[in-house]
């Protein structure tokens, strides 16, 4: 199945660009998420009742997103997850979807919740528009964030994953990062990612390194059958 | 069910009805080709002579002096492209703003860029662009504008009111020393975008001091697809497209007569009626600032509070982002738009609130609500009812905090 939600030409859509050239529609679990979102952090509540937190700002647009997770010290079951947003309808949707999914039926564990996928909050939000694909990878990360900071609390380093960033091209000082943050923002061909970040150019011998990398970032978000 | 209340006429305006009911035999009997010869292309032709002089009548201008175009984007691509590239041997340096519309600004970087070393055309085009900046209030100084010009500067394009802040612009004090600069010479030639201005101010082009200027049919209650191009009698531009007579060669193409005879109505309607549509827009603008300053804290109006058009608001609320209130808004049936680069194709944020010297995230919390002909108290009261919890929600799940300097 495809999680792409057509965007429409003109201004058609639930949101319309700046420019008037691009629309795009949200699904009824989207809307229903964006305008009752569940279990967001309250004014009122004391972040001492969570023993993990994460933080992750999107550089595509600038929004940033935290969470709050409780998590068992038995089970290493997610028994609670709040989080916070500056962001988008697509970006509140998300997180209060990915809140409600690691918490249900007694809350995933946390290797549980390190398989999540942002494809899969996708699934479950009924798709997003092409262009939003980024806002639900921003809770992804978070949770992935709170899970390393609950492991380091707990004294636990050896359970912690660090993703390190490689360089890829010297010249460019483009990092596997920039190229994973390119194909979110929609760049899925070398010439694409190459207008964004500048890798590769004047150095065109790591361009089938960074080719690679483009397969693999979109196989990952985007599932093997995307164009 | 709720009101519907539409506040983004900066957008589009809804075609007047009357400038609907000028159109119509051009779209239903008088089909007639105006370069043909029979009496049903004399009909056309004669249609679009008699609305070109309404328009230059207007403009205080000559009817050769006007050219049809496509709309707002293309009059400003023509002037300045067309402009340019015809005098490039003249000097190749331009001055604008950095928070013009972006069909003046693409057109610009294009001119810039395709010559630039390195791009694969070296040497095609190489201008060089000047973009003055424009200060807190989203002014443009004119001696900013002094200062920028040099020997080698052949034009200068200035918006004569801003699409995002509706900031007024001193247009006539700008012509005025760009023309005393120019004394005898040719050079330096200015530009204005005046289509947000078209139904707000007086477009006299003498009293203005420009050579070029562009309006359009949407913005002014008239048709899609349409706009206009003042160049004074003897400026030379070269086309951007080819293949015909039409419109002395500049623009050729077969003339849009329904469009055509809908923009000089619109255009008549916009200008005998400016003055009493802005005194009655004036209050209800000023009474939808004063109650979101009022009674929704954290947030700050961008742009001048009086240099505005008097249908333009535009706010920044504090440590939200824009699209999550503009669906929210959407919900109680309020429409508007906002900055924030979560609408933007490109995700990048409103250039224009940046060019403020605002932060990231004031430019992400924009928010413009933009009134017209059909705007009530009523609308208002409705706006300021419904807006203050909505803006109360999306600030209770936002982890975001505007340093208070922007809007204390
Ligand atoms: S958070 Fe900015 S586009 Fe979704």
């Amino acid at each position: 199945m495809s999680y792409v939600q057509p965007s429409t030409p003109g201004t058609k859509g639930d949101v319309t660009t700046k420019n008037g050239t691009q629309s795009w529609f949200y699904t009824d679990t989207v809307k229903d998420h964006f305008f009752n979102p569940r279990n967001f952090m309250h004014e009122d509540a004391n972040s001492d009742d969570y023993n993990a937190v994460g933080k992750v700002g999107s550089p595509a647009c600038g929004d940033e997103l935290r969470v709050w997770m409780k998590v068992g010290p038995e089970t290493e079951k997610i028994l609670d997850f709040r989080w916070k947003t500056f962001g988008c309808g697509s970006a509140i949707a998300s997180t209060s979807m990915c809140s409600v999914m690691v918490t249900e039926n007694g809350g995933m564990t946390l290797t549980e919740a390190r398989g999540l996928k942002p494809q899969d909050i996708m699934e479950r939000l009924g798709g997003l528009p092409s262009r939003k694909f980024h806002c639900s990878v921003l809770c992804d990360k978070a949770l992935r964030d709170a899970i390393n900071d609950y492991y380091r609390r707990a004294g636990q380093f050896d359970k912690m994953i660090v993703e390190a960033t490689r360089v890829i091209d010297p010249v460019s000082k483009v990092t596997d990062h920039d190229i994973e943050e390119a194909v979110l923002e929609g760049a899925t061909t070398v010439e694409a990612v190459q207008a964004k970040t500048k890798v590769g150019v004047g150095n065109p011998s790591v361009l089938p390194a960074v080719e690679e990398l483009i397969r693999f970032y979109r196989e990952k978000y985007f599932g093997a059958e995307s164009k | 069910m709720h009101r519907h209340v539409y506040l983004d006429h900066a957008a589009t305006t809804p075609l007047d009805s009357r400038v609907r009911e000028a159109m119509r035999p051009y779209e239903e009997e008088a089909f007639g080709n105006p370069s043909s010869f029979h009496t049903a292309g004399k009909r056309a032709k004669d249609a679009i002579d008699g609305a070109r002089k309404r328009i230059a009548d207007l403009l205080s201008a000559r009817p050769d002096e006007i050219l049809f175009t496509s709309g707002g984007t293309e009059s400003d691509n023509l002037a300045i492209l067309g402009f340019a590239r015809a005098h490039r041997e003249h000097g190749k340096h331009l001055i604008t703003t950095t928070f013009e519309h972006q069909a003046v600004l693409e057109a610009m970087t294009h001119l810039e860029k395709s010559g630039k070393a390195g791009s694969g055309s070296a040497g095609k085009e190489g201008f060089e662009v000047t973009r003055v900046s424009v200060d807190a209030q989203g002014l443009v100084d004119p001696e900013e504008v002094r200062r920028a010009l040099r020997s080698d500067t052949i034009l200068v394009s200035v918006m004569a009111a801003n699409n995002e802040i509706g900031t007024l612009q001193p247009i006539a004090e700008i012509g005025n020393l760009i023309r005393k600069e120019r004394g005898t010479r040719a050079y330096p030639v200015f530009h204005t975008d005046a289509c947000q201005a078209a139904g707000a101010i007086n477009l006299n082009v003498e009293k203005l001091h420009v050579d070029l200027l562009t309006f359009n049919g949407p913005k002014i209650y008239g048709p899609k697809g349409i706009g206009a191009l003042y160049v004074k009698r003897g400026l030379k531009l070269q086309p951007l497209q080819f293949g015909g007579a039409q419109e002395r060669g500049i623009r050729p193409g077969t003339e849009n007569v329904a469009g055509i005879i809908g923009l000089a109505a619109a255009f008549e309607i916009a200008q005998a009626e400016r003055e009493a549509e802005s005194a009655r827009l004036l209050p209800l603008r000023d009474r939808l600032i004063a109650g979101i300053l009022k009674h929704i804290p954290k947030t700050r109006l961008n742009g001048h509070p009086t240099k505005r058009l008097p249908n333009n608001v535009n706010i920044s609320f504090m440590d939200l982002e824009g699209e999550a209130l503009l669906l929210y808004l959407d919900a109680k049936g309020v429409y508007a738009s906002t900055g924030s680069a979560c609408t933007s194709a490109s995700l990048d944020p409103s250039h224009v609130i940046l060019a403020l010297g605002m932060p990231y995230e004031v430019a992400h919390g924009s928010m413009r609500f933009t009134l017209g002909h059909a705007t009530t108290e009523e609308d208002i009261d409705y706006v300021l009812e419904v807006l203050p919890p909505l803006v109360e929600k999306l600030r209770s799940i936002s982890p975001v905090r505007v340093d208070e300097k922007y809007f204390a």
